[in-house]
């Protein structure tokens, strides 16, 4: 009887460890299959794909041929440019937002976040009207006589970069609100009353200590840049192809081979750009703080 | 003299920033009224025309109600699956936790169009191409981490009294689940669900490859459309996508100052 009343005891405490212990993957069971199968799983097929329809040779073709290279640099210098133009709109209208008062703030965050979460397609749309040759803006330029002959905006790299801008600009405010929300509001008139002029107190103070978003903000726009398809397929002409795009071209036209092998580099520049930014900004955050 | 001017001019320049992010994005609206059918300056002639068009138009009928199909069933996976993972990466003491965490959130990152052509070879092999079910799974993919999101912050203001309480007056785990910590998070998850929405709502590049011409969501019948001829009518239906958006936004907002108040 003892005896198995304490094995009993024993057994009820050992399912309690493991409830406590394994209680939580239970409850991850259902999330983390779906994503191995639907988010993990199509990863490793294209990466499969690449190696084996018809052959690892896919890899050679993309490497050897120049107009690959062509888009990859392509798609490396717009997703630059389109970091750098974001953080220049970006750094002074966050600046502005986070030492504005509360209803001007809410009014800002609105213009943001409205953008933010309107369809990407709707947006890119509307400047596709904006910038054709009988478009808002044309007529505008050459009713102010800044032109005779309507300017060919559209299927440049002018208006890719508009448009990405454009839709790429709301992720790049957001973190750098985030970090010059956190700046204590005292430290700027602490520098002035030490002597410091306004613009020097801005140099020293705030922009050092806004860097936490300027690299979360430029990380962040750099990689969504890379992978961009529908933005430059209509506001790009044929000389401005991105990677996203010719990755569509390839599946849907060409089969999956050669389509799989550049996915999986877009993929690995993703990643490694990721990774790479991710080191550099802790080293400067680290560099910062040793720095008196 | 030379502080207030700089002041000035930051004032102006962000106005300007702040139309520049708008204005592109409301340009659709005055368009879809507009009389002239050659989408240049918006005239005087104001037309509900186009919109007659859309709503009398079978083809854009069967695409909007593809995507409001899409769109719920993506919001009862994407918010059951997130808000359990959200709450075990809230609360969860295990191993694995910060790989979790990442790779929930990886969709954010990773670029669409290699998600897209991955689930696109695998569903071509799963005959899951061209139907509602397809759309749906691969949108929770995009949509999970937005409601792990909300979720968790959500879940990490919880009160752990609440639960502790009801857990010393008897009740077990499960039933402390559904009474005490589910309320609560409600906020978070209607925040979740609705942000699911909205992403499955606008999605064009997975859509373009898991659609078919009898299954196709609006955005992707958009899209086919806008690369041939651009016209009014398409002004009316993008109205009305980013109408849909903007009201969930908008819900958000007020759901939040009540949760506030």
């Amino acid at each position: 009887m003892t005896a198995a009343r304490e094995t009993g005891a024993r057994s009820a405490t050992r399912a309690a460890r493991f409830a406590a212990r394994h209680g939580w993957l239970l409850v991850l069971l259902p999330g983390g299959l779906f994503l191995l199968i639907f988010f993990c799983y199509p990863l490793v097929t294209m990466a499969v794909r690449s190696l084996t329809d018809p052959g690892p040779q896919n890899y050679t073709e993309v490497a050897t041929s120049p107009v690959f290279r062509q888009v990859l640099v392509t798609t490396l210098k717009t997703a630059g440019l389109t970091t750098l133009v974001c953080l220049a709109l970006a750094y002074p209208y966050a600046y502005r937002m986070s030492r504005a008062s509360a209803r001007t703030t809410t009014v800002m965050m609105a213009l943001v976040l409205l953008p933010f979460w309107s369809s990407l397609l709707v947006r890119t749309f509307s400047w596709t009207v904006l910038l054709q040759d009988t478009g808002l803006i044309n007529k505008m330029l050459m009713a102010l006589g800044v032109v005779d002959q309507p300017l060919q905006l559209i299927r440049t790299s002018l208006g890719v970069e508009v448009g990405m801008v454009h839709i790429l600009l709301p992720y790049m405010v957001l973190p750098l609100y985030t970090a010059m929300r956190r700046i204590d509001p005292m430290l700027v008139p602490a520098a002035q009353s030490l002597g410091a002029r306004p613009s020097r107190a801005f140099a020293r103070v705030t922009v050092p200590l806004s860097m936490p978003g300027v690299y979360a903000g430029a990380v962040l726009v750099f990689v969504l840049s890379l992978g961009f398809y529908v933005t430059p397929s209509l506001l790009g002409g044929p000389k401005n192809t991105m990677l996203g795009e010719v990755i569509a071209t390839q599946v849907t036209r060409f089969g999956f081979g050669i389509g799989s092998a550049l996915g999986m580099v877009l993929l690995v520049v993703t990643l490694v750009t990721l990774g790479a930014l991710t080191l550099l900004g802790r080293a400067g955050s680290l560099a910062r703080e040793r720095t008196p | 003299m030379r502080p207030v001017l700089a002041k000035s001019l930051l004032g102006l320049l962000s106005l300007l920033i702040g139309l520049f992010l708008i204005l592109p994005t409301l340009f659709v609206v005055p368009m879809s009224f507009n009389g002239s059918s050659s989408l240049g300056l918006p005239t005087r002639n104001w037309t509900t025309h186009w919109y007659t068009t859309v709503f009398t138009s079978s083809q854009w009928g069967e695409a909007a109600w593809t995507s409001v199909q899409v769109g719920i069933l993506t919001v009862l996976l994407a918010t059951s699956l997130g808000t359990l993972i959200a709450v075990a990466l809230a609360r969860g003491t295990f191993r694995g936790r910060g790989v979790l965490q990442a790779l929930v959130l990886s969709p954010m990152i990773i670029p669409v169009v290699v998600v897209a052509i991955g689930t696109y070879m695998n569903f071509v092999a799963w005959g899951l191409t061209g139907s509602v079910l397809g759309l749906a799974l691969a949108h929770t993919v995009l949509a999970l981490p937005f409601v792990v999101v909300a979720v968790s912050a959500a879940a990490r203001q919880l009160d752990q009294t609440y639960e502790l309480a009801a857990a010393s007056l008897g009740a077990r785990p499960r039933t402390v689940f559904r009474r005490i910590t589910l309320p609560l998070l409600a906020p978070g998850v209607v925040a979740g669900a609705l942000f699911a929405f909205v992403t499955s709502w606008d999605e064009v590049v997975v859509a373009l490859f898991l659609s078919s011409p009898d299954v196709r969501t609006m955005p992707v019948l958009m899209w086919t459309q806008v690369r041939s001829q651009v016209s009014p009518e398409l002004a009316a239906v993008g109205t009305l996508l980013v109408a849909v958006s903007m009201l969930s936004v908008v819900g958000l907002h007020l759901l939040r100052k009540d949760q506030n108040a």
